[in-house]
């Protein structure tokens, strides 16, 4: 991504994206990620984490409570397949509408104020959506044990077919699990992507930048960043709502765990792990942090005796039993650690360390080159 | 009117909690400009002190007494910790009052802590957005708990308070009521009284002496006080330390009210955020206020009478102040005109 964009240079961009995507299951095999429930991970932390940067890459407002769009997200795709049926088309819209109404109501508050205040207010709204979700509104959300599709739910448009077996969401007949509960997630991921795209070219993703580089400057030329900010808040969270409403989708119980604040942390581990700003970045921060958590959890201390096996057991012992600290029971450790490092020394996350590198390797060559033609990627 | 005085004392030894913690991460703030996510850990730090004290004070000698047989018929085992069993009577006053003696040990861990902390890592934030700095406290703090987690597991250790106040007081009967009614921990009086004393202390070692006054002048004007010649970076480091030490003894003494788990610090921290924004950002006594305030409006909101009146009141109300206080009166009910508030 130069700064020289075209719509071709786009459309060629998203085409490659989607191709990817789309493979993710061959491509993947190899490194052991190519099983369909940890690619539904990838597609739905994904879509999450594209629009977590709507907000939080282009108008710099760092919001703590995203976790609660997502909340409100699963339980209303639960109660849309509770009433209306385990079609999941519905059940995405009727999510993105109520996270979208959501997040408009505490957007509209929370954009008030900015900076450190913005965080505390979003962080607030979340803290209580998700104490009122574990306590009164029990009714709406069936509190700790979560809440799920009954049989004797109404379901009015398949509430007659008659099946004993688990209820799943189906795609007119398609259930939505393992691989075909993949390909639908990709493929919102890749809708909701491309949008993002289209947004970051028009003038409103101008406008949002704008609010990130100098608000009061914006103020001065006439703009009131106001409703651009709002716009932003109300869209991210929509793409969390529907990511809310994918989790459902692919696996139909929602718990109010969900809209816990480190949920609300981890969604901004991936943005800024990725990249905030950058189309690509948050995708790929959210897909290495599921991956990781996947494959480190399910270390143990066995595994790692057969990993450093080759060396003598003086060295041996020592490393497996400090490595041993960070992987299963552990991993959160190497997160906060991962986490520390990219905040510390790579703010731009993983796409500024691919920025740096390819920088690296165009200067070499021919020093003559004027600098501004190693254009810094987005 | 009895049960308006219990659920104001009840508030207030929580409230004494949120004060502490509200008050050092002001401190840090005001001075150093730095949102300091990690100031629930150093509280987490401070009950794991006090759990460690004890832990070794409870290492325990194992003698075997060949005359008498447990009724397994195996020869009987005594157990006598060693502090006991070499200390004699003051190695069980030790054990019995370890909760109280871990602040000699807390003191000079946290103010390590703190000093590394400062200069390890917030040293080179000073510069960068709010937003940095967040981040990167939050990892800390992951990090810090993570740690703690796998030292003392994820379970919660309680810790019991010495024997002589272990019990509680019918302040009730003594105040006229009907005996039984108010009945209030004396426990939670220390903790209560031990949060004044702290308070009292940080303030008046910032009222009352040189180093304190640099530190008053350096919040006020930092650049000026730059110019002046002072090293206004290293009293801001001890500034730093002094504030994990206030945030460690609230966790020492909090230990044997709720048993200490790795996760009690990001709990605490969320709540004593809004407690930092409902006093006003930088404002020390805001902070000891809302923190008391807060707390005792939590534990109004718990009575059942209101809890009738707005069902889960009891689970929203600080949050609620706080984004109605935001909202009306950004820089909080103390804050100083012009600090942040934007």
């Amino acid at each position: 991504m130069a700064t020289q964009t075209s719509p071709m240079r786009d459309y060629i961009f998203f085409a490659v994206f989607a191709v990817a995507v789309l493979t993710m299951p061959v491509w993947l095999e190899p490194i052991g990620a190519g099983y369909p429930d940890l690619l539904q991970k990838f597609a739905i932390f994904g879509l999450f984490a594209t629009g977590f940067n709507l907000l939080f890459g282009l108008t710099g407002y760092l919001s703590f409570g995203h976790a609660a769009f997502l909340g409100v997200g699963s339980y209303t795709a639960v109660w849309t397949f509770k009433l209306l049926g385990m079609n999941p088309i519905p059940a995405a819209i009727m999510a993105v509408i109520a996270s979208g109404l959501f997040a408009l109501a505490i957007g509209y508050v929370s954009l008030r104020r900015s900076g450190i205040y913005f965080s505390i207010l979003t962080l607030a709204f979340a803290q209580m959506s998700y104490n009122l979700a574990y306590s009164v509104l029990t009714p709406i959300t069936n509190g700790e044990t979560g809440l799920r599709v009954l049989q004797s739910d109404p379901r009015l448009f398949d509430g007659s077919t008659e099946s004993d077996g688990p209820l799943l969401s189906n795609l007119f007949g398609i259930e939505m699990t393992g691989y075909a509960g993949f390909y639908f997630c990709a493929v919102v991921l890749l809708i909701g992507f491309f949008i993002a795209q289209r947004i970051f070219r028009s003038p409103f993703g101008i406008m949002l930048r704008a609010v990130k580089t100098n608000q009061n400057r914006m103020t001065y030329t006439g703009l009131n960043p106001r409703p651009y900010t709002l716009a932003a808040f109300v869209i991210s969270g929509m793409y969390a709502g529907l990511a809310g409403a994918l989790m459902c989708i692919t696996d139909p119980l929602a718990g109010a765990e969900r809209m816990q604040w480190t949920a609300s942390g981890e969604i901004v581990l991936m943005t800024i792990l990725g990249g905030a700003g950058t189309l690509l970045g948050p995708i790929f921060g959210a897909a290495l942090i599921k991956y990781f958590e996947n494959i480190f959890s399910a270390f143990n201390e066995q595994t790692l005796h057969e990993i450093f096996g080759f060396l003598p057991d003086w060295i041996e012992y020592p490393i497996v039993s400090v490595s041993s600290l960070f992987v299963g029971e552990g991993w959160h450790l190497t997160l906060g650690v991962l986490f520390m490092l990219i905040v510390i020394f790579l703010p731009g996350g993983l796409m500024e360390g691919i920025a740096r590198i390819r920088k690296l390797f165009r200067r070499k060559p021919g020093k003559a080159e004027p600098s501004g033609a190693a254009a810094p990627a987005e | 009117m009895d049960v308006i005085l219990l659920q104001l004392l009840n508030g207030l030894d929580k409230g004494g909690a949120y004060a502490l913690i509200a008050l050092g991460l002001t401190l840090i703030f005001g001075t150093l400009g730095v949102v300091n996510f990690a100031h629930g850990a150093l509280f987490m730090l401070g009950a794991f002190c006090a759990v460690s004290f004890n832990a070794l004070l409870s290492l325990e000698l194992v003698t075997i007494d060949p005359d008498k047989t447990t009724a397994w018929g195996t020869p009987l085992e005594i157990r006598t910790p060693y502090v006991e069993a070499y200390l004699g009577d003051f190695g069980a006053w030790l054990l019995n009052f370890s909760v109280p003696v871990s602040i000699l040990l807390a003191i000079p861990v946290m103010l390590l802590v703190g000093f590394v902390m400062e200069r390890g890592l917030i040293k080179h934030f000073y510069n960068r957005a709010h937003a940095d700095q967040i981040l990167v406290t939050f990892g800390l703090a992951i990090v810090l708990q993570e740690v703690v987690k796998s030292i003392f597991g994820a379970n919660p250790i309680p810790q019991s308070a010495p024997e002589t106040v272990r019990g509680a007081a019918d302040i009730g009967a003594v105040l006229g009521f009907d005996p039984g009614v108010i009945v209030y921990p004396y426990w939670r009086m220390v903790y209560l009284g031990f949060a004044a004393v702290v308070i009292a202390a940080v303030f008046a070692f910032l009222q009352f002496t040189t180093f304190g006054m640099v530190v008053r002048a350096g919040m006020a004007d930092r650049h000026t006080v730059g110019l002046l010649g002072i090293n206004i970076e290293r009293r801001f480091t001890i500034v730093f330390a002094i504030a994990a030490v206030v945030a460690g003894l609230a966790g020492v003494m909090y230990t044997p009210i709720l048993p200490p788990d790795y996760h009690m610090g990001m709990d605490f921290l969320v709540l004593s955020f809004v407690v930092v924004v409902v006093g006003g950002m930088g404002s020390l006594p805001g902070a000891v206020a809302a923190g008391f305030l807060l707390g005792i409006l939590q534990s109004f909101a718990s009575m059942n009478e209101v809890k009738a009146i707005l069902p889960g009141i009891d689970q929203i109300i600080i949050y609620l102040v706080a984004v109605v206080i935001l909202l009306v009166r950004p820089r909080g009910l103390l804050g100083r005109r012009g600090v942040m508030e934007s």
